[in-house]
């Protein structure tokens, strides 16, 4: 045990050593001339402007919550997929339920368009979303989609 | 597994345990990154002639009398790497620098220590752990963390916009590649990778080897479903996205220049080795002959697996140049809509698989 994973705190300790010794070459080798304009932040030869560090479309968290979920289901498979052929039924019934709750999860997002990376519809459509505004049904309450 | 051998040969071991691990892990480690670098020179090259005989070009050659490049082109990699190194390191004054300059070491160390774990031959395994497939798909995903510091740190939009894509992409393909993962382990009950290529001998079918990918349908379907998502993982085209050349200049990796820039490029390379090799080995027989019983020797072992790995990166270079890029909403959807419902009834078919026919 400690043989195996001691291993990889050396693999992981010597890459540091690996990238560093390069880095370190090439501070002997390479040229230094430093200037404002090359220092500056690329923003295909315009000056930049303000910070990049902006707010980001909302989309992303959607996905690293999916993921979570998901992800953390997929951990707690690996034992069951280990000892599955010494279970047998009992186990895949059991795996099944389960996975069938996640299941109607992914199948509840979906429907709720949260896969979608672009919401055709929305409420309040402005700009050059007013052209896909959603329509109202005849009975006049807009869909909870 | 090497590890073991070499502390057993060595007299004085028990004398000084941890002197003795120490330098034999170290010993066994400057070969993996040698083999990482080596493979990644041979690999820029194979792509840049890959690319150009797609494109029915001749790509790299010496000219005149054969000098400049050498035969063939064959001393290019090595100009490349150079020309790497002696690039002025430039950092830029509003980024932040510290996270800047961590950035490269994630990605690089969760490259090369999922190398540790990587099954050459029945003999030639840094560390044959009992959770080796599970800690491969663990440690590959450090690279995420370094993708998104690189992003952030460089405080330029390009840099954002690619981490953040690289981010989404590289998280949700990673849910298939674990879901088609789990049904080679239903199957092999062993999460070593040793174990699951022990798994793989003999014929299946009466003719075919015994490989995973061969074994039912489901198998085989998990095999593409695998491969894909590792394709997508690496940042490959057509999933390169988070560095669409053509759209955001190199993705998260825009701000960096020289060596810091050629170590994102060769963690690209070894990632590239890792789910191919982890392919090979769960689904292909890693080390084991195409036809059972012959050439089946540990020399012959490392012939197969870097052969079948070489193979799958032969593959991928082949997508990059006959397939157009995604589109980022396609490529969510690809995922989160075609390829998790499949993983989910490949899992549920090899569970139903195992139960009726064994």
């Amino acid at each position: 045990m400690y043989r195996d994973f001691g291993t990889i705190l050396i693999f992981a300790l010597l890459g540091i050593v690996l990238v560093y010794v390069p880095l370190l070459i090439q501070r002997l080798v390479a040229p230094k001339n430093p200037t404002p304009d090359k220092l500056s932040t690329y923003e295909c030869g315009e000056e930049p402007e303000g910070s990049a560090w902006v707010q980001f479309n909302i989309r992303f968290y959607v996905i690293a919550l999916i993921f979570l979920i998901f992800d953390v289901e997929v951990v707690f498979l690996f034992p069951w997929a280990v000892v599955f052929d010494e279970l047998g039924l009992l186990a895949f019934v059991e795996m099944a339920i389960f996975l069938s709750i996640l299941i109607v999860g992914l199948a509840y997002v979906w429907k709720k368009k949260d896969l979608d990376w672009v919401k055709y519809r929305v409420k309040y459509g402005r700009g050059r979303y007013s052209g896909i505004i959603e329509e109202k049904p005849e009975g006049g309450t807009v869909g909870t989609s | 597994m090497i590890v073991d051998y070499l502390i057993d040969i060595i007299p004085f071991a028990a004398d000084w345990p941890g002197l003795v691990f120490v330098s034999v892990v170290i010993f066994c480690a400057v070969p993996v990154f040698l083999f990482i670098a080596v493979y990644a020179l041979v690999a820029i090259y194979g792509e840049l002639k890959v690319s150009s005989f797609m494109q029915d070009k001749i790509g790299p050659m010496g000219q005149g009398v054969g000098l400049h490049a050498g035969k063939w082109g064959l001393l290019q990699p090595i100009a490349d790497a150079l020309k790497l190194i002696l690039k002025e390191d430039i950092i830029p004054t509003t980024a932040d620098r510290k996270l800047f300059i961590l950035a490269p070491f994630i990605v690089f160390i969760g490259a090369f220590i999922s190398m540790a774990a990587l099954p050459f031959s029945q003999t030639i395994i840094v560390a044959d752990m009992n959770i080796g497939i599970f800690y491969i798909l663990a440690v590959s995903s450090l690279g995420v963390i370094g993708i998104i510091l690189a992003g952030w740190s460089s405080n330029n939009k390009w840099s954002l916009y690619g981490a953040m894509r690289s981010a989404a992409q590289i998280v949700s393909y990673e849910i298939p590649a674990g879901l088609s993962i789990i049904g080679v382990v239903m199957i092999t009950g062993t999460l070593s990778m040793q174990g699951i290529i022990e798994h793989q001998s003999g014929f299946v079918w009466g003719i075919l080897p015994n490989w995973i990918i061969f074994q039912n349908p489901f198998t085989f379907l998990s095999f593409f479903l695998f491969f894909i998502s590792g394709v997508a993982e690496c940042n490959r085209t057509p999933f390169d996205i988070p560095e669409a050349e053509s759209e955001l200049v190199a993705g998260a990796f825009t701000e960096y220049s020289g060596m810091r820039y050629a170590f994102f490029f060769l963690s690209e390379y070894a990632n590239m080795f890792v789910v191919s090799g982890v392919a090979a080995a769960a689904f292909l027989g890693g080390w084991r002959s195409p036809i059972p019983g012959v050439l089946d020797t540990p020399g012959w072992g490392i012939m197969w697996f870097i052969g079948k790995s070489m193979f799958l990166i032969f593959m991928m270079m082949w997508f990059r140049w006959t397939w157009p890029r995604l589109r980022v909403d396609q490529l969510m959807s690809v995922c989160w809509k075609g390829f998790i419902p499949i993983a989910f009834f490949n899992i549920f078919g090899i569970g139903i698989w195992k139960l009726l026919i064994g």
